[in-house]
């Protein structure tokens, strides 16, 4: 599946509740399946701090995609990662960039990712966006570097 | 003439409305408070009739605000029961307040090697002011420890104080925790030092009578929008004996006497510390809040609260995997718990879809979250126009989440 293919599959998945109480016991399951983050790389690097919970997240490139993991303390917070990171995780530097993550306003969680709303995940969305500018421009300066050894 | 609930509740008009299509029930109190329809007709009226720059106009309009002003000052001068309008100071909140004592008060009085009192229990508008002059001026930040309740350590305070503390600054009630300070006796024991206290009555003022004669503070500090008034409009009582004392801490129009290239001169209190237009609409509508607030009974106020308090403690105390934070005998109506190990967060997220309105998170008081070891409490802050049935629907709120989390 695409991107955007998982971002519609998701909105379904949602679309099947009216009331608040089961999307939420819906991300509470997703968050038991986020794929969590090492402990050793649980460190102040990888925290990602909100005033109202905490977000750790690590991001491994493998010179063609970034896979990511990650953590929180909150449960809730936990089920919004897991979706970002369904996304967004396993893909290329270039796709993580153009990606435009609508599927969060689709599901009601618009509110969550509001800048008024400090509970990391909007920070969380910017630095999974870092990372892939950082990989790319790595790349970038790789395929460069090659180019000019070949000349 | 004591008034019923329905009637209190009647006259805030965002207190009927819904949210999520369930009844608004509004624990939040200690953030900002609603406000009564009187308030908000005072305000308007202020726009709507009779609009005009304060102490500077010779037309009838800007007279007649003036006037309004002024008596503005005369109602917060006798709300507090201060000696004269002179010590009634208009800033633009607790905050403002803080940080132009810290600022001016720390030109004036304080030198390399002094120190300020704080408490464990501060809100950072009492803390980030002070530390901020403490940089500037190479003074150091003494810290009154706490018990596990979250109760000052009086003791510990009295050995704090030294011919090297220039000042005390403490809450009066706990933001994060409810826990009421005991006030009097840390000024009496500061002043037989001849040292001056100043006290953040943010959590204070609307709970029940505060007597800035009676407890002998210097300095005190509150918010309009925490006691039924507007935002942007707050107070700082000064004894007049220190501010004649203090720079002003802004420059600008109707502080100065005279002003030429060479030398400015002030005008006299209380106009010395307020530079350019005032929040004068925000006065106004303060003054009406307190009226409301003198009205309705301060003493009626503070014993709803108390049942409040009583109910919600006992309620929550019910509940086996509730943890209430700052239990002591000396509160104000605000509860700070956690359920279990359930994320604070969670919580308020769960609560808020039920339709009530709690705080999560470290309510800007780091400093006594690390020193209970928590990152955060969800906070249920409630004031006299709240209901034992809205809080048996926080029970039934709390019940939700733990079964959602548990």
């Amino acid at each position: 599946m695409d991107m955007n293919e998982i971002q519609d599959s998701i909105i379904e998945e949602f679309s099947l509740f009216d009331d608040w109480m089961d999307k939420y016991n819906l991300l509470i399951d997703l968050g038991k399946g986020l794929p969590l983050i090492e402990s050793k790389f649980k460190t102040k690097d990888s925290l990602i701090e909100g005033c109202q919970s905490k977000v750790w997240l690590h991001p491994e490139f493998d010179g063609r995609i970034i896979s990511f993991t990650a953590d929180s303390d909150a449960m809730i917070t936990k089920g919004i990662i897991s979706l970002l990171i369904k996304v967004l995780s396993g893909r290329t530097p270039r796709e993580i960039i153009a990606t435009e993550l609508y599927f969060i306003d689709r599901i009601g969680l618009r509110q969550n990712l509001s800048p008024t709303r400090s509970n990391g995940l909007l920070a969380m969305v910017r630095q999974m966006k870092l990372y892939a500018m950082a990989y790319q421009a790595q790349s970038a300066g790789h395929a460069t570097q090659e180019q000019i050894e070949k000349n | 003439m004591v008034k019923e609930i329905t009637e209190i509740r009647n006259d805030f008009p965002l207190l009927s409305r819904k949210v999520y299509d369930k009844p608004l029930v509004y624990f939040d109190n200690g953030a900002t408070t609603q406000k009564p329809q009187c308030v908000l007709d005072a305000v308007k009226e202020v726009y709507t009739t009779y609009n005009g720059n304060i102490h500077r106009g010779v037309h009838a309009m800007s007279d007649r605000t003036s006037e309004a002003y002024e008596n503005a000052r005369e109602t917060v001068r006798a709300f507090l029961n201060a000696s004269a309008k002179e010590e009634i100071i208009f800033t633009s909140g607790t905050t403002g307040s803080i940080n132009s004592i810290a600022f001016s008060f720390g030109e004036r009085f304080v030198r390399p090697g002094d120190e300020i009192i704080l408490s464990t229990l501060e809100h950072h508008a009492n803390i980030v002011p002070w530390q901020m002059m403490c940089e500037r001026k190479g003074a150091v930040l003494k810290i009154i420890p706490v018990n596990d309740n979250g109760e000052i350590l009086i003791g510990e305070y009295k050995k704090l104080l030294s011919g090297k503390t220039r000042i005390v600054a403490v809450s009066h009630a706990s933001n994060a925790l409810g826990v009421v300070l005991p006030v009097k006796e840390i000024i009496e024991s500061a002043h037989s030092l001849g040292i001056p206290v100043l006290v953040d009555g943010a959590q204070g003022i609307q709970h029940g009578v505060v007597d800035v004669s009676s407890i002998d503070c210097d300095f005190y500090a509150f918010s309009g929008h925490k006691i039924y008034g507007p935002t942007g409009i707050g107070v700082l009582y000064g004894k007049q004996k220190w501010l004649e004392e203090l720079p002003p801490w802004q420059g600008g129009g109707d502080m100065v006497e005279r002003v030429t290239f060479e030398k400015t001169t002030y005008n006299q209190l209380p106009f010395k510390f307020e530079a350019g237009t005032m929040n004068y609409a925000g006065a106004i509508g303060l003054a009406k809040a307190l009226d409301y607030v003198a009205s309705t009974g301060r003493e009626e106020i503070a014993w709803r609260e108390s049942i409040l308090l009583d109910y919600a403690t006992e309620l929550l105390s019910g509940i086996p995997k509730v943890r209430i934070y700052g239990n002591s005998e000396k509160k104000i109506s605000t509860i700070s718990f956690l359920i279990d190990d359930i994320h604070q967060y969670d919580t308020g997220m769960i609560l808020d879809k039920m339709g009530i309105a709690v705080r999560t998170g470290n309510h800007c008081a780091q400093p006594v979250m690390d020193r209970l070891g928590i990152s955060g409490t969800v906070r249920a802050s409630m004031c006299f126009y709240n209901t034992t049935d809205e809080i048996n629907l926080l029970g039934t709120g709390i019940e939700k989440v733990i079964s959602m989390f548990s």
